[in-house]
């Protein structure tokens, strides 16, 4: 039991941090730099994505495992994940804008941007790839949730300052992002050592 | 429903320079960026990226404006996932079982072309409303545009980190080895990035700042 634990905490850990899926794997770059020029809509899309994140990760599992497997599919992981994922955001959007319209209306947009999204697709291809159990399949979509909560808050925090910079014209907007990135992956580098294996 | 064919569609050459450096789909659009840094710690994985993507993206657009009559347009997003990841997975196999020692490095990457925005956009925008002619230009000038920043970022990054090119050693001096880690991807790409933004400010008279990154 204890040992159990200390792993999921190892791979709690590992994909928050030390695999942090923007900083080390270089996923959802896109949404990363798309929604991060203010806190307010990073906290709202940390939120959706990190829940979104476990179920996908929990349903996708129960598919591959107990469909996928016994009928020899794997080969069509990609396809059927990609149906699953858009299906479930879609049904929580339909259900959500239904049952309680004042959150839809705060993370109802973050939603539409989830569906295609790698940073989605591959939480349950890494699951699938590694032949996680259950519980572990949902530690390491809340862990990657978090990390990338955490990216996407110190960013926003970061690039709300560098607005007021003076920065030269060919490197304003995304390109000063990106080094700026670049020097938080080297902070991030430092998480290496914590778990050694 | 079918668009009068503009002047504009029967000239394949600006079509495919469009996609190569006005609407280059990193250095321009900013979309499609995770795998821009992901695979580019050596020319070769690069290369091979911009060959999958390129695949991808040509037979993607083929199929959809070949199709492009029998689908709904009220279905037309997942019928147009369904397309990509029907040949991202012809890809992927195709790969593992030609360039085994690559794959194990960017197998991953290669599975998530599927979430590429700048394939589903040209499905989106281009492919589905002409024929197929034009539409496989139009690929190629989209896939190349994504082929020529990944050789870009790559050459610079194993160029530096490693001494090499493509695996073979030409600076038999002391490599900067920050340039093979995640930072140097960021950093690379980003200075990249201003560069082109210079050259459109310089001599194009653009506006500078890069796309609005979309995903």
């Amino acid at each position: 039991m204890d040992k159990e634990f200390m792993k999921l905490f190892e791979i709690f850990i590992a994909s928050a941090l030390i695999n942090n899926f923007v900083f080390t794997r270089f996923l959802g770059l896109c949404i990363f730099f798309g929604v991060t020029k203010k806190v307010e809509t990073a906290v709202g899309m940390s939120i959706t994505f990190t829940s979104v994140m476990m179920v996908s990760a929990a349903l996708s599992w129960l598919v591959f495992n107990y469909i996928m497997v016994p009928l020899d599919l794997t080969f069509l992981k990609i396809v059927i994940f990609i149906g699953i994922i858009a299906s479930f955001v879609q049904a929580s959007d339909t259900i959500m804008r239904k049952i309680s319209p004042g959150l839809y209306y705060k993370l109802g947009v973050y939603l539409a941007l989830i569906s295609t999204n790698c940073i989605i697709l591959a939480v349950p291809l890494i699951n699938a790839g590694d032949k996680y159990n259950f519980i572990e399949a949902i530690t390491l979509g809340l862990g990657s949730g978090l990390g990338f909560a955490l990216a996407l808050i110190i960013m926003a925090s970061i690039r709300e300052k560098l607005e007021l910079a003076n920065v030269p014209r060919p490197f304003q907007g995304l390109p000063i992002a990106f080094v700026t990135t670049g020097l938080i992956a080297l902070a991030f580098l430092g998480f290496s050592g914590i778990i050694t294996q | 429903m079918e668009m009068q064919s503009q002047q504009k569609s029967t000239n394949y050459w600006s079509l495919l320079l469009i996609g190569v450096f006005k609407e280059n789909a990193i250095f321009r659009l900013a979309i499609s960026l995770c795998p821009a840094i992901a695979v580019t710690t050596g020319l070769k994985t690069g290369t091979l990226m911009g060959i999958a993507v390129v695949f991808v993206t040509v037979m993607v657009n083929i199929t959809v404006s070949a199709i492009r009559a029998f689908i709904h347009p009220k279905i037309r997003i997942p019928v147009f996932m369904l397309i990509i990841s029907g040949w991202v997975t012809v890809a992927d196999l195709s790969m593992a079982a030609f360039a085994r020692d690559a794959y194990k490095q960017m197998g991953l990457y290669i599975q998530l072309i599927v979430a590429f925005a700048s394939i589903l956009t040209r499905a989106e925008v281009f492919a589905s409303k002409r024929s197929v002619v034009p539409s496989f230009f139009d690929g190629i000038g989209s896939g190349i545009g994504f082929m020529f920043a990944l050789i870009c970022i790559s050459f610079f990054r194993e160029l530096l980190g490693k001494g090499a090119l493509w695996g073979v050693d030409i600076i038999h001096a002391k490599p900067l080895l920050i340039m093979l880690l995640p930072t140097g991807g960021f950093i690379a790409t980003g200075i990249l990035m201003g560069f082109f933004n210079w050259i459109d400010i310089r001599f194009y008279g653009g506006k500078g700042a890069g796309g609005a990154g979309g995903h």
